[in-house]
């Protein structure tokens, strides 16, 4: 069996509503509710960036269940915001817990590198090559101002510890799909990313969820009914609705993983977080299907089933997804401009 | 640009390791080479010990002239942490507002970037410190 | 050993010198106190400078063979030596040559103390300062000298219950002296509001709380207390010099609220002087910050730990009081040029056992006592000074 051994997430702890920033850029103040179904989102500190996320978040899941850092043979952190162009963010996440045998790597697919990076992990320990593995989706991700992404680029991380031993929730299957879609990118040199805007939606991320969705349960012989809980890419508020209501989803089913409204789109930390919410609340025997969204474009899908071995698991030792969503403070648009580094240079 | 000078604490700086005098038990961070108390007997027995990062606060300041580096963060807390394990550590207090703040306050190490070299050069990481709003609320009960 | 006493005495005015450098400070103070003392450049055997940071202050080091380079005495081929330690690097200057002349190694040397702290923006200077504390541990977390400081207050204020208000004393009694001194800094007198008003530093502590940035220079010049009496009809006796140390960082120590090298230095300089703290007649105390001034006090004996402040509030302090404290106007208001401030209390004292000291002279003074730390009280250095 192949599966998470342990999982923590961590989301800064300053918000913006989104009223806020539409009120900087002469949008009516309800627009990003009622259009994104979005009404804050997570900002991180000026002192944070991915790597303190993806520390932080591995921290939480070694505080749930620590595994020596000589039996992880593998960190994969995915990541559009890496602090670093050139320097990697795992060879620093190998240095803090000590895995210095760890095969170490960055990866780099928009909002799906998360789910890259668990998919990575997953075939090396299935492959027998290593032990456990650590997978972080993680993100600080920048909008440009007055842009649309602006009301949803956020900051938040997860990360997964996968093995065979000890597993809590059983990955049965994973599949992907991938096409040459360029819905967002960002130019090397380039500040901010740029967007096809509406062309986001039906060929990007509806077309590769809604295939890579259809695939997974395909292979598995399973219907929308079969599932607990569904968890998909989030970049606002309302599409993991509509897609979900056209696999045959209903809202209970997203609900518990659908932390977008409240944070914004973590990008790479999104499918992992929104998965990470759900397992602080499932139950053994529960089923999960998470699928994530990449622009450029692509989607990871997951089956996950919870084992026995929650019941035993220590939950409680780190904070879970809801309750760091509520533990908020909410910051004006300037004081958000500063912490993101969009009016100061480094002094 | 200066890497050696931070890379060279990297392992104490990213996760609260000190050392420990096996003569006497004294726990130290920084780490030291020598014992304060038991001097020559302790050289080269002195044994790496990671904290916990637990603490409370033991004195604390809002700083409104910073050194360089710390412009953006005005006014930023410092304070003097006690740990549980004996040592008391300097760092910066984040994700609280300063009037919050006080003497005997419970507070966690968090993984955050210290200082940066210029926008060119490498970011050094380090340790601050957040309230362990867990612990404050336990308190609050006690009461 | 043998006794060793100050035959001269000098001065720059403290403040900030923008048409003078480094060495136009040193070079003043210098001729000043040899002057003073009656003597040529060429009776110099050695010259002891205390100085902390030429070398990021104004890209200079060398210090010592630069200041004797340009008082003229690069052909005398004489000994100049830079001490450092900190802000309390003109003490260790004046320990230095006192050690020199007791041992009997030379008869007469000169001791100086400069620096040039304003030709660098507000903070760059914290950040050199910064340099007195512990650069990897403290300082590269983000603590300023002045936040090690108010942690000092903030916790006295925890343990003892001092207020704001009793602290906003110690700069009001500076500054009603400093407006007495025309080489001060700051020559007027403040109110504690005023003090509690001014602009937050590191919290409890405002920048009235905090001592200026200063350039300046002072100079002594020292001979055995054998051949003094050739030189002057007033020499002072150094009849105690004493340097002590503690941990450099803050967090090191078991207490915020006292400073174990101050103990240390003032036991040792008392029993050195044959002295006790009732026989000191004037105090000049180390008030870079108001509440290293009150540490200073109690340490040496002249409250119990936590009543410092009632000597204060007493009036004890005035120059007119029981005992008068940084006449001068103390780092405060005099100002502080880091390594010429432990000379430069020297001097002060010189110049109150001597009667010069004019409108703030100090009644019937015989005995002085100079205190000069270095850091968050690391390094201490205490000398007492009397009539011959």
């Amino acid at each position: 069996m192949v599966g998470i051994v342990t999982y923590g997430s961590y989301i800064p702890i300053y918000r913006i509503k989104t009223a806020e920033i539409a009120r900087m850029w002469g949008d009516s103040p309800e627009h990003p509710e009622k259009g994104l179904n979005i009404q804050s989102k997570s900002v991180p500190g000026y002192d944070e960036d991915a790597a303190t996320i993806a520390v932080e978040a591995l921290r939480n899941a070694l505080r749930r269940k620590n595994i020596p850092s000589e039996k992880i043979g593998a960190i994969f952190v995915g990541s559009e915001s890496h602090p670093y162009a050139v320097k990697p963010t795992a060879s620093l996440i190998a240095e803090v817990i000590g895995s210095y045998n760890a095969h170490a790597a960055d990866l780099e697919f928009a909002c799906k590198a998360g789910t890259a990076a668990m998919q990575n992990v997953y075939a090396m320990v299935k492959a027998g090559m290593i032990e456990y593995g650590v997978a972080i989706g993680t993100d600080t991700s920048q909008g440009q101002p007055g842009d649309a992404l602006d009301y949803s680029a956020s900051a938040g991380g997860t990360a997964f510890i996968i093995g065979k031993e000890g597993v809590i929730a059983e990955i049965n299957e994973t599949v992907s799909f991938v096409t040459d879609t360029p819905d967002f990118w960002r130019r090397e040199g380039q500040r901010y990313p740029s967007h096809g805007g509406r062309f986001t939606g039906e060929p990007a991320y509806f077309k590769h969820i809604i295939s890579a969705a259809k695939l997974l349960m395909e292979k598995m012989g399973t219907t929308a009914k079969d599932y607990d809980y569904v968890v998909f890419h989030q970049p606002n508020g309302k599409f993991p609705y509509r897609v979900g209501k056209r696999l045959g989803f209903t809202k209970e089913q997203i609900d518990p993983g659908l932390l977008t409204p409240y944070i914004g789109n973590t990008y790479s930390g999104a499918t992992p977080t929104g998965l990470s919410a759900v397992l602080d609340i499932s139950k053994p025997g529960d089923r999960i299907l998470a699928v994530s969204f990449g622009s450029g474009a692509g989607s990871d899908a997951f089956d996950i089933t919870v084992t026995e071995e929650m019941e035993r698991f220590n939950r409680d030792a780190a904070p879970k997804v809801w309750d760091m969503i509520k533990r908020a403070k909410y910051i004006d648009y300037a004081t958000y401009l500063k912490f993101r580094r969009m009016i100061v240079e480094v002094d | 640009m200066v890497v050696p000078r931070f890379w060279r604490e990297r392992r104490y700086r990213y996760n609260l390791i000190g050392t420990r005098c096996p003569e006497c038990g004294t726990v130290y961070f920084p780490p030291r080479n020598v014992c304060p108390k038991c001097g020559r007997k302790s050289l080269g027995k002195m044994e790496e010990f990671q904290l916990s990062g637990e603490g409370k606060v033991y004195s604390y300041t809002i700083v409104h002239q910073n050194v360089l580096g710390f412009k953006y963060q005005k006014p930023y807390i410092m304070a003097i942490i006690e740990t549980p394990e004996g040592p008391k550590i300097t760092g910066q207090i984040v994700d609280v507002e300063p009037e919050k703040v006080y003497i005997g306050m419970p507070v966690k190490a968090v993984f955050r970037r210290i200082a940066e070299d210029g926008k060119a050069g490498i970011i050094q990481y380090g340790y601050k410190f957040v309230p362990d709003w867990n612990k404050m609320e336990l308190e609050k009960e006690g009461t | 050993m043998r006794d060793v006493a100050i035959i001269g005495a000098g001065e720059t005015k403290y403040g900030e010198h923008w048409e003078k450098s480094l060495r136009d400070l040193a070079v003043e103070a210098g001729l000043k106190a040899l002057e003073d003392a009656g003597i040529c450049a060429e009776d110099i055997q050695a010259i002891f400078g205390g100085n902390m940071s030429a070398g990021s202050f104004v890209g200079q080091d060398h210090v010592g063979a630069l200041i004797a380079d340009f008082a003229g005495l690069a052909e005398t081929k004489i000994p100049a030596l830079r001490i450092e330690s900190a802000c309390a690097s003109g003490a260790a200057a004046l320990h230095a040559g006192y050690m020199a002349v007791a041992s009997g190694l030379y008869d007469i040397v000169l001791v100086g103390g400069v620096e040039k702290m304003t030709d660098l923006p507000g903070d760059m200077v914290t950040d050199i300062l910064a340099g007195a504390a512990d650069r990897e541990w403290e300082v590269f977390l983000g603590a300023t000298f002045p936040a090690l400081g108010a942690m000092m207050a903030q916790r006295y204020m925890y343990e003892y219950g001092l207020t704001r208000e009793q602290m906003a004393l110690l700069p009001v009694i500076a500054h009603k002296h400093g407006a007495m001194n025309p080489d001060a800094h700051f020559q007027r007198e403040v109110t504690v509001d005023q003090v509690l008003n001014a602009p937050m530093v590191a919290d409890p502590l405002t920048i009235m709380n905090c001592s200026p940035v200063s350039d300046g220079a002072a100079a002594v010049v020292l001979a055995s207390a054998d051949i003094a009496r050739k030189y002057t009809d007033s020499p002072i006796k150094i009849s105690a010099s004493v340097a002590a140390n503690d941990y450099i960082s803050l967090h090191a120590r078991n207490s915020l609220t006292t400073s174990p090298s101050t103990i240390e230095a003032g036991k040792k300089a008392y029993k050195m002087a044959k002295k006790e703290p009732k026989d000191i007649d004037l105090v000049e105390i180390h008030d870079a910050f108001s509440i290293i001034a009150l540490i200073g006090i109690e340490d040496l004996g002249f409250a119990k730990k936590g009543e410092g402040i009632k000597l204060a509030e007493e009036g004890q302090l005035y120059y007119d009081g029981d005992l008068p404290y940084n006449v001068s106007g103390g780092l405060k208001a005099k100002g502080h040029p880091v390594g010429a401030t432990g000379v430069g209390q020297v001097v002060e004292i010189v110049k109150q056992l001597r009667n010069e000291a004019g409108k703030r002279q100090v009644p019937d003074a015989r005995v002085g006592l100079a205190h000069n730390v270095g850091g968050t009280m690391t390094s201490s250095v205490v000398h007492i000074l009397e009539v011959m």
